[in-house]
């Protein structure tokens, strides 16, 4: 049991905060770690690394594909590169070169996505990044990670460092409830169980892990035992959690801050196809784009919430045969 | 010491025949924006750059970037004649075959001795800007040559990278931009002009040479003044044909990604003896 209380949340840092951070210890500890940034670490907080790193802080302009080109170049001649700038534009405009210098190749290029989903608010759907958990998972080789909380990022950022090879981390704007006490082991491709029910199973990542504890704790109350799994690596799933789930606890709601075509839900699903399939539900954006607003109001608007969640469930236990 | 250029001449009368040949058995590729950059190549992999093809992998060799990654026949004929581990000449026909090292376009995951995947054009020069910045901040001498096809160029990501290694003082990068003025479609002033190419490259802040990019005394002159230039990356603007070796390939624009027959490749031989 990883929670202080158990379904009682408190506030943290932000993921991307976290990211920054982390990016800083790793900095110190390895002189390989560069860093590259297009015109947001003021935002993406890469600025932390620049500040004490200035040699290792690669400022590219506005120009995300040839951002993340250069950091392809530096993985080639034997660097850590992490390259970072808002999902939104570092996914989009850098696909191309995820796919043709990263991807195919197998370079060890790290691309860091902050301001993800529709939790950024007010700057509306321009800069909101629902597709790119899709479109990252779309590349051959590519990890996909979307932590919850500080410390779950920092311990991935750390084990993204570690890994050879391409990596995408997604992280988020807003302050992001704890989940984790420090020094909880994080591996990637593992999921972490954070509540043991039987009744149903609750998959989520990023923001929607501490939704799904929050609805969890309302069926807790209807006499529902509820399973929580964070899904912290989207890419490698980890499949013997998700078969276990389905075996155990007979219907699945899988919680995402991304569109549900390509995201984590249709990958979680391909996998109790495969194993032993029951009643889903996914709870998600649903083929739209959102607006401007403040974030909670739009998570509540676009169904990202505990409640939803929550009736999603009980929609997939009354699914049980 | 430098090569002799006549010895250098001949590599490239055997390369240009290594590369119709293997076009012509493969039965597809890019004969046209091969040959157009034969004596860059030789140039650079038999005489100025640093390398130890037997040794790959020695973290201090200068690294070289086919941007234009369709022109694989000229880079593969090069290292091949080099001597890499991994580039064996007498499997060179094997080009574009299911199992050949000798991928359609460059593949790392085929040929370690690379220094990149290239085949989607535009983006070799920020991977040669990275190369570029991972040499500096390991104070190594490592020098980093891309080539580009003019074509090429219209990519906008070419112009980010320009714009970047200037602003980054890259002075051990080198673009070498093959200006055959050919691209697939046509003359590449007819499909989206370019010109004027030194200009452009002069105002986004690079040290340019314009050369006959067939003269090898030329492109060794100025790849020695590029290695002189500091503070600046270099472009070396480089006036070359299409199809350059083989009279009825040559300034034609049918040739840039059809292969010859083998009666085209017969008499290209014949012209390339």
């Amino acid at each position: 049991m990883a929670l202080k209380t158990k379904f009682e949340l408190k506030l943290g840092a932000a993921t991307r905060e976290a990211f920054g951070r982390a990016l800083v210890e790793l900095g110190r500890e390895n002189r390989d770690i560069v860093v590259c940034d297009a015109d947001l670490s003021h935002s993406t907080m890469t600025t932390y690394f620049a500040k004490e790193f200035p040699d290792r802080f690669i400022s590219c302009g506005i120009a995300e594909a040839n951002m993340v080109g250069i950091g392809a170049g530096l993985a080639y001649a034997g660097k850590i590169a992490f390259v970072s700038s808002f999902s939104a534009f570092v996914v989009n405009k850098g696909f191309e070169q995820m796919r043709v210098c990263a991807a195919y190749p197998h370079t060890n290029l790290k691309v860091v996505g902050t301001h993800s989903g529709i939790s950024i608010g007010e700057d509306g759907p321009s800069q909101m990044s629902i597709e790119e958990t899709a479109l990252a998972c779309s590349l051959p080789g590519f990890l996909v990670l979307t932590p919850a909380d500080e410390v779950s990022t920092k311990a991935l950022v750390r084990a993204a460092a570690e890994h050879i090879g391409p990596v995408f981390i997604r992280t988020g704007r807003p302050k992001a409830p704890v989940i984790y006490e420090s020094g909880q082991k994080f591996e990637i491709g593992k999921a972490i169980e954070l509540l043991s029910g039987s009744g149903v199973t609750i998959i989520a990542n990023g923001l929607m892990v501490a939704e799904a504890i929050r609805a969890a704790g309302t069926l807790d109350a209807e006499g529902v035992s509820v399973r929580v799994l964070d899904m912290h690596t989207v890419k490698p799933l980890d499949h013997e959690a998700i078969r276990r789930a389905a075996a155990e606890t007979g219907a699945i709601v899988v919680a995402e801050e991304h569109l549900v075509d390509g995201g984590l839900g249709v990958r979680v699903a391909q996998v109790v196809a495969e194993t032993v399939p029951c009643p889903m539900e996914f709870v998600g954006i649903h083929d739209t784009y959102a607006e401007s607003g403040p974030a909670s109001e739009l998570m509540e608007k676009y169904g990202l919430v505990a409640s939803n969640v929550a009736a999603a469930a009980r929609k997939a236990v009354a699914r049980k045969r | 010491m430098p090569r002799p250029l006549n010895e250098l001449q001949s590599l490239a009368k055997q390369v240009r025949r290594e590369i119709v040949q293997m076009i012509g058995a493969a039965k597809s590729g890019h004969p046209g924006g091969s040959l157009s950059a034969v004596e860059i190549l030789v140039e650079l992999f038999f005489d100025h750059m640093k390398i130890d093809p037997k040794n790959p992998g020695w973290p201090d060799r200068d690294r070289f970037i086919l941007s234009k990654g369709h022109a694989a026949p000229v880079l593969y004929a090069v290292m091949a004649e080099a001597g890499y581990p991994d580039t064996p000449l007498d499997k060179l026909n094997t080009l574009r075959q299911l199992g050949s090292v000798y991928q359609g376009h460059p593949d790392v995951r085929f040929i370690r001795s690379l220094e990149a995947s290239t085949g989607s054009l535009g983006g070799g020069l920020s991977l040669a800007l990275g190369m570029g910045i991972a040499a500096r901040l390991d104070g190594c001498p490592s020098r980093t040559y891309c080539l580009l096809g003019d074509g090429e160029i219209q990519e906008g990501q070419v112009w980010e990278a320009a714009m970047a290694g200037a602003f980054h003082k890259l002075d051990n990068v080198v673009a070498i931009v093959d200006y055959n003025g050919i691209q697939l479609d046509g003359f590449v002033k007819d499909i989206m002009e370019v010109a004027p190419l030194a200009d452009k490259w002069r105002a986004f802040g690079w040290h340019v040479m314009e050369i006959d990019g067939h003269d090898l005394s030329a492109v060794r002159k100025a790849l020695e003044e590029a290695e002189s230039v500091k503070g600046k990356p270099s472009c070396l603007v480089a006036h070359t044909v299409k199809g350059k070796g083989v009279s009825f390939m040559e300034n034609n624009p049918k040739f840039h990604g059809t292969a010859p027959t083998p009666a085209e490749v017969e008499l290209a031989l014949q012209e390339l003896r």
